[in-house]
């Protein structure tokens, strides 16, 4: 019944997400709110990794094919894109790949310099 | 009728998008290459597939609904890997909380010069504003501001995917070789679909990565509405 339970857990902290969304009126998603409270509930040792592992790996593991089918309506959006078809193909890698460079390099500089200063 | 058929089952739509992400993950094996990325393989193998049987896509997420019906506890567990790597984000919290600060700005800051130089209207600006976030954040804010959600809701998810098949070539490009950059990195700015390459990266990514998708979507949904004023 080892599943079973960790799948239970897991579905009762995504409904107490829910229902944080629906209460509070900040732009979270239910996802997020859950994923804080499975966070405090490991910190505060109200649950231990072990009661979930298996099923949190597994559910993490296939996450990616989450996306596909809401991916795969972009077929249908052919006409609302093509508006802004020329501005997409420019501005989604230039904005997307200065973004990553950007924070990647301010993380690192920070990570190495704090090195640097407990030398 | 097949297209009917398709309607009818339940299962069809899951199958087949479970059936081309295998296909996308061997030729990933195969070439190893960047491009053989396993979910645009998959999206591209589904389209194709739904265009020659003429199915429509409605008929296809009838059933393919069920697999993204997981989202919400898939990202709850996300908190497993952030909590085993709780001690490498309590040592590098400065440097995390200037990353994603600064990603975040630079985000909607080259939306902002982008848009002005391509002449974008305000509906179309704010549309693409909240385009690093994941879906949930994102739609909201463009909401909020008046975009056109569903525009949003594609240009997330390309700009996801465009992360996890490019992250690797900015990060040599630019000489990022820590792990918790590269994680934080990944979940600022492609989210979700971003943090599944992080995942593969190792440990480390993956955790910070997930950890920056809550960070950095909360703080885009703080600071959209201010950059919304600017244009």
């Amino acid at each position: 019944m080892k599943y079973l339970k960790q799948l239970m857990i897991i579905l009762v902290i995504s409904f107490a997400g829910e229902i944080l969304n629906e209460l509070l009126p900040l732009p979270v998603p239910a996802g997020i709110y859950g994923l804080l409270i499975l966070l405090a509930c490991l910190s505060t040792g109200a649950l231990k990794t072990a009661d979930i592992r298996e099923c949190a790996k597994f559910l993490v593991e296939i996450m990616p094919v989450m996306f596909v089918p809401a991916a795969v309506g972009l077929m249908d959006m052919g006409e609302e894109l093509e508006d802004m078809l020329l501005a997409l193909v420019v501005m989604i890698p230039v904005t997307t790949a200065f973004g990553i460079a950007v924070t990647g390099l301010v993380t690192q500089t920070v990570i190495r310099r704090g090195k640097r200063d407990d030398k | 009728m097949i297209n009917d058929f398709f309607k009818e089952a339940f299962f069809g739509g899951a199958a087949l998008s479970l059936i081309a992400y295998e296909l996308g993950l061997i030729l990933k094996r195969r070439f190893r290459s960047a491009i053989f990325n396993p979910i645009l393989i998959a999206v591209i193998c589904v389209i194709a597939v739904l265009t020659i049987l003429d199915i429509d896509y409605d008929s296809y997420n009838e059933s393919a609904k069920y697999i993204s019906y997981l989202l919400t506890p898939a990202t709850v567990c996300l908190a497993l890997p952030l909590y085993e790597e709780l001690e490498l984000l309590k040592k590098n919290l400065s440097a995390v909380v200037c990353g994603i600060v600064a990603g975040v700005i630079a985000g909607m800051g080259g939306v902002l010069v982008l848009s002005q130089t391509f002449r974008l209207d305000h509906i179309q600006y704010v549309t693409l504003l909240p385009k690093s976030v994941t879906t949930a954040i994102g739609m909201g804010i463009s909401e909020e501001l008046g975009g056109v959600a569903t525009i949003t809701v594609a240009v997330i998810i390309i700009t996801g995917i465009f992360g996890n098949i490019f992250a690797d070539l900015i990060f040599s490009a630019c000489k990022v070789k820590e792990p918790v950059a590269k994680g934080i990195a990944l979940g600022t700015c492609s989210h979700a679909i971003g943090t599944a390459r992080a995942m593969e990266m190792g440990e480390a990514e993956g955790a910070m990565s997930s950890l920056a998708i809550a960070v950095a979507g909360i703080l885009t949904a703080a600071g959209a509405p201010m950059f919304a004023g600017f244009m």
